[in-house]
């Protein structure tokens, strides 16, 4: 395999409604950012990878107007997932690990606040099966959240514990939408959205995008004062059927996490996409990290959480925290799916 | 390329306007299980699946691969989903090769799919976005006035494109598998039927077509073990322009010009029209037969039309195109790229029956979409890349 490394990423500041940018607005001043500081040449750069979904535009073929936002002239390589932008990632990986090209530009973005996505979500489930019925994706997590507390592996002041911290930690995220200081007893005491699930157990509906820039070891040398070595990224599926699952695992992570070769060193610092508290407390235990490990210090989902650009958030927020020199080794996440269907894994270094 | 790969399995549902009698799950799985079956492999055989589709909003599921996982074997593996446009057939299939050419794995699944008679795909592109004019007329009124265009530039005569489908329709008949066969097709039923979009006829048309295709690729070790003959890709390339700006030209998009010119360099070929057996290329309107031929390089620019006049893209022909019938025999737009990838890999395995060309060695696969402007192209041969 060879050696790639993130140079550089940057990511709008997450809001709850863009109401003044499209999608194109939004993306050139971090595409320009993320080129600008990659030290690559626009026309230098080999393949672009980017992710996104109709379903949040509202609009077929929505990811054609994003090209406007690249400056794809003369014609450039490029490709693009109806997936979270941390699969155009590994979609750029491959390519570079096939030797077609040294380096790749990885962006997403998604308008969460022109729908109501948690019903949207409902489109995602099986058309004939389960869409019908209509659960929407806070009552699937929180059928999620209710299997793990029925087999005791927490209590609700544990997930109170989870917001809590992250919100605190996006104190210091100048681009988190919501931080703050919260206290325990006061969480528990709000009702219920769905229960077991309160509003604090929930993810914001948040605007934005991130950008993203990698390279193989010689371009990256050149062009970074401190790359991001990508040391394992990997990626698996759990079922769709909520009934043929257990929910209080996700073996997709543990399986995924395994083929990164997350265990092999130790974690400094971890950024997992668990846009539901509880979820954060599942993908711990499927990434077997040890209670040393600081997680989220972004704040993690919960402070922000921006459809189709959340996983890739977690990989570059990680490879801020090593590039700023407060981690040597990280391990990042993203998830895509109802109850933490699909998981992507990628260990980072400096 | 840190690995050679090759198509070692090829499936491919049967096609119509609507089939009832299967739900997506029941389609994709029909192409699926074909495509394993001439590969003489099983599920747990394969290490990862793509999935490449059009518009969700084409069957108004999201994101359709994550409620197919169990369908397709996935559970456990990795899945990647491409979406690029007309062109995501042929960018699934090259995303599927990447795997297997980066040395990450073995052997990978991938399958793509439409079904458009769960929806309605003019209604799908004719959503009224605030500040954008509406497209109530179609895929059809956005590209006739291109072609429109290139009559003008070329002098083409103007029943240039009514041979491009009587052809492709005769081909059709041969291919058990396309969807409207006209058995009593003929150059005066094609010129009487309805102008749509002028100066496009309803016989110069793609239909809307239920289906789906898969392959199979493997790494070089597996080609090799495999007891049907394998299709070596040789080359792979993407490329991708803006939809408007004032310097585009949208009749002869340079995206196409320069993914063709390096695809072949990538594959050692220096004369095209001499060294590529037979192509399989995208052509939703008759008259992108002529277009694509100058776009690819086959013909002089405002020639291409020669080419279909003279026969030679006939079956018979220097260099067929559309074998199989093409676009306008089949549309189930999402598959309809990799229908291409197919056709040229079954041409080179020689596999392709009734539409077979003899001696069929190297071939082009081609597919292309939103305003002429992503393209997505293979090479496939009967031997490896020297």
């Amino acid at each position: 395999m060879r050696d790639v490394a993130i140079v550089s990423y940057a990511q709008t500041p997450y809001v709850r409604s863009e109401r003044h940018r499209n999608e194109v607005e939004m993306l050139m001043p971090i595409i320009d950012e993320v080129v600008t500081k990659s030290g690559i040449t626009r026309q230098d750069i080999g393949f672009t990878c980017s992710g996104s979904t109709d379903y949040l535009a509202g609009q077929c073929f929505s990811f054609v107007m994003a090209v406007d936002a690249v400056g794809a002239w003369p014609p450039i390589k490029e490709s693009h997932v109806e997936m979270d932008g941390a699969w155009a990632l590994y979609e750029a990986w491959i390519k570079i690990q096939c030797g077609e090209v040294d380096s790749a530009l990885i962006f997403s973005f998604g308008r969460s606040s022109m729908g109501e996505t948690a019903e949207t979500l409902t489109l995602q489930t099986d058309p004939y099966t389960m869409a019908p019925l209509g659960p929407d994706a806070i009552s699937m997590a929180a059928l999620q959240a209710r299997s793990g507390l029925d087999a005791g592996l927490y209590s609700e002041r544990d997930l109170a514990e989870v917001a809590a911290r992250n919100r605190r930690n996006a104190l210091t995220n100048p681009e988190a939408q919501l931080a703050g200081e919260f206290d325990v007893d006061a969480l528990l005491e709000a009702p219920y959205r769905v229960s077991p699930l309160r509003d604090h157990d929930c993810p914001p509906v948040t605007d934005g995008a991130a950008a993203m820039v990698i390279a193989t070891a010689d371009v990256a040398r050149n062009a970074s004062s401190k790359p991001v070595w990508i040391r394992g990224i990997d990626h698996r599926l759990d079922c769709h059927q909520l009934g043929s699952r257990d929910l209080t695992r996700s073996p997709s992570t543990e399986l995924a996490g395994q083929k990164a070769g997350v265990g092999t060193g130790k974690i400094d610092i971890a950024e997992l996409h668990a846009p539901f508290t509880h979820q954060e407390i599942i993908l711990k235990n499927a990434l077997g990290l040890d209670d040393d490990v600081r997680i989220n210090p972004s704040g993690g989902a919960l402070a922000a959480n921006p459809m189709m650009s959340a996983g890739l958030a977690r990989i570059g927020e990680a490879s801020r925290q090593i590039a700023g020199g407060a981690a040597e080794r990280a391990v990042a996440h993203a998830t895509s799916g109802p109850c933490l269907q699909q998981n992507l894994v990628c260990v980072l270094e400096g | 390329m840190a690995e050679h790969a090759a198509v070692i399995g090829i499936g491919q549902t049967d096609f119509d306007a609507k089939r009832l009698d299967v739900s997506q799950v029941g389609l994709i799985r029909e192409a699926a299980e074909r495509a394993l079956a001439d590969a003489e492999l099983d599920w747990k055989d394969i290490d990862a699946v793509v999935v490449g589709k059009a518009p969700d909003m084409f069957e108004g599921v999201m994101m359709p691969e994550l409620f197919l996982a169990e369908a397709l074997g996935g559970v456990g593996k990795p899945m990647l989903r491409v979406h690029t446009a007309g062109s995501v057939g042929g960018s699934t299939a090259i995303v599927a090769a990447s795997l297997v050419q980066s040395g990450v794995h073995e052997r990978v699944l991938t399958v793509a799919y439409e079904k458009q008679s769960e929806s309605n795909a003019m209604w799908a592109l004719s959503i009224k976005m605030p500040f954008t004019p509406t497209m109530v007329a179609g895929a059809g009124g956005f590209f006739a006035p291109l072609i429109r265009g290139y009559m003008e530039r070329s002098g083409a005569p103007e029943d240039t494109g009514i041979r491009v489908a009587l052809k492709d329709r005769l081909n059709a008949l041969k291919n058990p598998v396309a969807h409207l066969k006209l058995p009593d097709v003929s150059f005066e039923m094609i010129q009487n039927s309805p102008m749509l979009w002028d100066p496009v006829r309803y016989l110069e048309t793609c239909p809307s077509s239920d289906g789906a295709c898969a392959l199979v690729i493997g790494n070089e070790k597996h080609a090799r073990a495999a007891s049907n003959p394998p299709a070596w890709i040789h080359a792979t390339n993407m490329k991708t322009e803006p939809t408007m700006f004032a310097g585009r030209d949208q009749v002869m998009p340079r995206a196409g010009l320069e993914c063709s010119a390096e695809l072949y360099k990538k594959a050692g070929i220096s004369d095209p029209r001499k060294e590529i057996d037979c192509a399989e290329i995208y052509v939703p309107f008759s008259w992108f037969e002529p277009m694509w031929m100058e776009n690819l390089h086959f013909a002089p620019l405002n020639q291409g039309w020669q080419m279909t006049y003279e026969g030679a893209t006939a079956l018979d022909g220097d260099l067929p195109v559309n074998m199989s019938g093409g676009v306008l025999s089949t549309n189930a737009i999402g598959a309809s790229g990799m229908v291409r990838f197919a056709e040229a890999a079954m041409q080179v395995r020689g596999q392709a029956g009734e539409h077979q060309v003899d001696g069929a060695k190297k071939a082009l696969g081609h597919a292309y979409g939103g305003g002429s402007q992503y393209f997505s192209m293979w090479i496939v041969a009967d031997q490896p890349l020297q």
